[in-house]
C-alpha cells in the first residue's frame, strides 16, 4: 500500500533549487537561509550606537541582494539570535549594507562586542518601503527623531543620488542633546553636495550648542510647507511621529502623503510568527512603512 | 468527489496493513478525568485496537504534527572562526487517522498562513504533503460550536473521510493516493440505501449541537467594542498562562530562539509555539510592551481569531472546537466571551 504514498522530497522541488531571493515572496524557497556577510567596518557613533558596514560574501548573493529604502533585514548572529534592523545605506551600493545598531539587549549586545571581520547572517530584505518614485517632482520632508535617522538615511541617499528628480528637500532632525546626534560628520556633505536643507534641534543643549532648542515639531514652524506639493517621511519613536504627523495634518498635508516606520517585536519577518501583528496587520509584511492614515486606523498602533 | 462504501472489517484490515508500513497517529484514550470523562490524545498507535475512533475530542489538537511545539529551523556549525548554516526538513510519511471535520478545517486555515501567500514555509509544507489524513464524522462534542462557524462539515483537505453507517463507513475520497490505497481493500459502490442512511446520519449530527455562538457582524462588533468593559472583566480572570493557544488547532504564533551546544561547536535555531496571552509576546527592547495588560492580550487573541483573520481570509480563524474553553483554568470560553460582547453591543 505504501507504494501509493509517494514520498514528497521538498528539497527537490524546482524552486527550492534556485537561489534564495526574498523579493520573490510567493516562491517556495529556503526562507531560513541566511546570506553570510562579513563586518568590513565599524564606525562608533555614540556609546550606544554603531554603524556596521557589511559585505555579503557570496558574489551571486551579493548581486541579487537589492532593496528599497525603508526595508529591513533580519540580522542573524549564530547561536545568539536574530534581530530586525532597518537598512541604513544607499540602495545603489550593491551588496554593501550599512546598519546602524543600538545596543539594546542580548543580540545587539553581542553585535557590539563583535569586531571587524566577524561574520553574521542576513535574511531579507523584508517589508514595505517609502514610495520614492511617487515623490519625484515633489518637495520632500525627511523628519527624524533620535535613532530614527538610521532608517531615514536610505531614502536620503536615494534622493541625493537622484537629486534632480526631487524639488526642495528638508531634513529635520531632533535629538535629546548634541552627543546623541548621529552622523554629524556627514551633515556638511548632505547640505552642500546633496542640496538638502538641514535643520537640527536638541531638547537639552550643552554650553557649546548654538542651534535650535526644543521639540522637533518646533522646526516645522521654521520652514514653508506647500501642502499640495509635499511628501513627508517621519521616523522616530511613536510619540514623536504622532506629534509631527498631527502638526503636519494641521498644516494641510494629507495623511496618505506622510509615511512612518513602525517597530514591533519580530521573530520571522515573513508573516508567520505573528509577533508583529497589530489586529490583522503584519508589521513585517504590510509594514514597517505605512502611510499615516493606515496607522490611524490600526488599533493599538500608537 | 468520489464516494465509496467500505465495511468496518475491511477498514480494520486496511489500517492494519498500513500499520506495518508507516507511522500512524490516531486518537488514543490515555486517562479518565475527575468527572469520569475520557481523556484522548493524538498519539502514535501500534495496533488497530488502540485507536479510539469513537472519541469525542482530544485535549490537544493535531497541529503539533504540522507545526510542532518545538521545531529546528536551522543549525550552525563553527570552525576556525567561521560558521556554516544547514537546514533540514522533516518529511517522514505518516497517517493521521480519525481527525474530525473541525480539525481538518483548522489545517486548511493553517495552510493559508503557512503554505500559501508570501513566504511559504518549506518546513510546514514538507510535513503537510507527507501526511495522509483520514477523517471521520462524529456526533457533536459537548461545548463544541463548530456549526456556528461552518466548520462542522468538510469538503477537502483530507485523503479519505469516513461517516459511520453502523456496520460500514461511507467514504469520501479527496485524493488520488487515497483512492489508490482504498482500491487495495474490498469496497463497494454507493447504493441508494447507503445514500439515504448517510443523509440520516448527517441530519442527526446537525441536530445534535447544543452550543451556539452568534457570529453575525462579529468582526465589526469586535472593532466597535474595542474599549468595552467586557475585556477588563475577562482580563481580570485570565492567568496569562497561554494554555488556550497551546491546545488550539489554529493558533500558530511562535518565538524563535537560538542555543549553543554544550561544547560550543554548533548552535541551533529553534521555533517554539507561543501565545499572545503570554506577557512578553509584544515586548520589545527598552522594556516597552505594546500589550502590557492581561486584558489587552486576551482581547487581542479574540480580535485576531474573529476579526483580523477575517480581514485577510474572509473567514474566522477559530473552528469552534472549544478546546481552549475546556482547558482554561480561569473558565474563559469563546461562547461566553462572545455572548458578553453581543450583550454589551445591545446595552
Ligand atoms: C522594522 C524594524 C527596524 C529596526 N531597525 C533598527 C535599527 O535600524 N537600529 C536599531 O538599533 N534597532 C532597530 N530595531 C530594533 C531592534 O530590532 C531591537 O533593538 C532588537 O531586536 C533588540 O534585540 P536584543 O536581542 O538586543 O534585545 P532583547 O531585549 O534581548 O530582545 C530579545 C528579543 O526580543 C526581540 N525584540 C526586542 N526588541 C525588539 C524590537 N524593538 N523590535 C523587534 N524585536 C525586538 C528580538 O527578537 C530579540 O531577539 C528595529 C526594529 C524593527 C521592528
Ligand atoms: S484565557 Fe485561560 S487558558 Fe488562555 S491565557 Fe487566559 S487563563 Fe490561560
Ligand atoms: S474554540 Fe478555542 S481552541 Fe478551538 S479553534 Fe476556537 S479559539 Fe481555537
Ligand atoms: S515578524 Fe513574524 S509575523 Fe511579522
Amino acid at each position: 500500500m505504501k507504494a501509493h504514498l509517494h514520498h514528497f522530497d521538498i528539497t527537490r522541488e524546482e524552486s527550492m533549487l534556485l537561489p534564495v531571493e526574498f523579493h520573490r515572496k510567493t516562491r517556495l524557497q529556503h526562507v531560513d537561509k541566511a546570506f553570510k556577510a562579513e563586518i568590513t567596518r565599524i564606525v562608533p557613533l555614540t556609546d550606544m550606537e554603531r554603524l556596521y558596514q557589511l559585505r555579503i560574501l557570496d558574489p551571486g548573493e551579493r548581486e541579487r541582494f537589492t532593496f528599497f529604502p525603508g526595508q529591513f533585514v533580519m540580522v542573524d548572529v549564530p547561536g545568539f539570535g536574530e534581530v530586525p534592523i532597518s537598512i541604513s545605506s544607499s540602495p545603489s551600493s550593491k551588496g554593501l549594507v550599512e546598519l546602524c545598531i543600538r545596543k539594546a539587549g542580548l543580540v545587539t549586545g553581542v553585535l557590539h562586542k563583535a569586531g571587524q571581520g566577524a561574520r553574521v547572517g542576513l535574511r531579507g530584505p523584508f517589508g514595505t518601503f517609502f514610495p520614492m518614485e511617487q515623490m519625484k517632482g515633489k518637495n520632500v520632508l525627511l523628519i527624524a527623531g533620535g535613532l530614527g535617522i538610521a532608517p531615514l538615511r536610505a531614502p536620503l541617499y536615494s534622493i541625493i543620488e537622484n537629486r534632480p528628480d526631487y524639488n526642495t528637500v528638508h531634513l529635520l532632525y531632533g535629538a535629546r542633546d548634541q552627543s546623541q546626534m548621529l552622523f554629524g560628520y556627514q551633515y556638511e556633505q548632505w547640505r552642500r553636495v546633496g542640496d538638502v536643507k538641514l535643520h537640527l534641534i536638541v531638547e537639552t543643549p550643552d554650553p557649546c550648542w548654538t542651534g535650535e532648542v526644543g521639540r522637533i515639531t518646533a522646526l516645522l514652524e521654521k520652514i514653508r510647507i506647500d501642502p499640495d506639493e509635499t511628501y513627508a517621511i517621519v521616523c522616530g519613536p511613536p510619540v514623536m511621529f504622532k506629534f509631527v504627523c498631527n502638526r503636519l495634518s494641521e498644516l494641510g498635508l494629507p495623511m496618505h502623503r506622510m509615511f512612518v516606520s513602525l517597530e514591533r517585536r519580530m521573530h520571522c519577518g515573513m508573516g508567520k510568527c505573528c509577533r508583529c501583528n497589530i489586529g490583522s496587520t503584519y508589521t513585517c509584511l504590510d509594514g514597517p512603512v505605512f502611510d499615516y492614515w493606515t496607522v490611524m486606523n490600526l488599533k493599538e498602533a500608537i | 468527489m468520489l464516494f465509496r462504501v467500505i465495511t468496518k472489517e475491511a477498514f480494520r484490515k486496511f489500517v492494519n496493513t498500513l500499520l506495518s508500513e508507516i507511522e500512524i497517529i490516531a486518537p488514543r484514550k490515555v486517562a479518565t478525568d475527575y468527572t469520569g470523562r475520557s481523556i484522548y490524545h493524538y498519539l502514535p498507535v501500534d495496533r488497530f485496537e488502540d485507536v479510539a475512533l469513537d472519541y469525542d475530542t482530544t485535549r490537544f489538537s493535531a497541529k503539533t504534527y504540522f507545526t510542532p511545539f518545538k521545531e529546528n529551523l536551522a543549525s550552525y556549525s563553527f570552525q576556525n572562526g567561521d560558521w556554516t548554516q544547514s537546514i533540514r526538513y522533516r518529511g517522514v510519511t505518516r497517517l493521521i487517522l480519525g481527525l474530525h471535520a473541525c480539525d481538518i478545517n483548522a489545517l486548511l486555515k493553517l495552510d493559508k498562513v503557512m503554505a500559501r501567500g508570501p513566504f511559504p514555509s518549506p518546513h510546514y509544507i514538507a510535513r503537510r504533503k507527507n501526511t495522509l489524513i483520514i477523517g471521520i464524522d462524529h456526533d457533536p462534542c459537548a461545548g463544541g460550536f463548530c456549526r456556528s462557524l461552518g466548520t462542522d462539515t468538510v469538503t477537502h483537505g483530507f485523503d479519505l473521510f469516513l461517516t459511520d453507517l453502523g456496520d460500514r463507513y461511507f467514504v469520501a475520497i479527496d485524493s488520488d493516493r487515497g483512492f489508490s490505497m482504498l482500491q487495495e481493500v474490498e469496497n463497494t459502490e454507493v447504493t441508494e440505501d447507503d445514500r439515504v442512511e448517510y443523509s440520516a446520519v448527517r441530519r442527526r449530527i446537525a441536530k445534535g449541537f447544543t452550543t451556539h455562538v452568534e457570529t453575525h457582524n462579529l468582526p465589526n462588533i469586535l472593532d466597535i467594542e474595542f474599549e468595552s468593559p467586557v475585556w477588563a472583566k475577562w482580563g481580570a480572570k485570565c492567568l496569562s498562562c497561554g494554555t488556550c493557544a497551546m491546545v488550539c488547532p489554529t493558533c500558530y504564533c511562535y518565538g524563535v530562539s537560538q542555543e549553543f551546544s554544550m561544547d560550543f561547536a554548533s548552535a541551533r535555531k529553534n521555533k517554539q509555539l507561543y501565545s499572545c496571552n503570554l506577557y512578553d509576546f509584544a515586548r520589545v527592547a527598552g522594556d516597552h510592551n505594546f500589550r502590557a495588560r492581561t486584558s489587552t492580550r486576551l482581547k487581542y487573541r479574540y480580535y485576531h481569531q474573529h476579526r483580523g483573520f477575517v480581514e485577510t481570509y474572509n473567514e474566522p480563524m477559530c473552528v469552534g472546537c472549544n478546546r481552549c474553553g475546556n482547558a482554561c483554568l480561569a473558565g474563559i470560553s469563546p461562547p461566553e466571551v462572545i455572548a458578553d460582547l453581543h450583550m454589551e453591543e445591545k446595552a
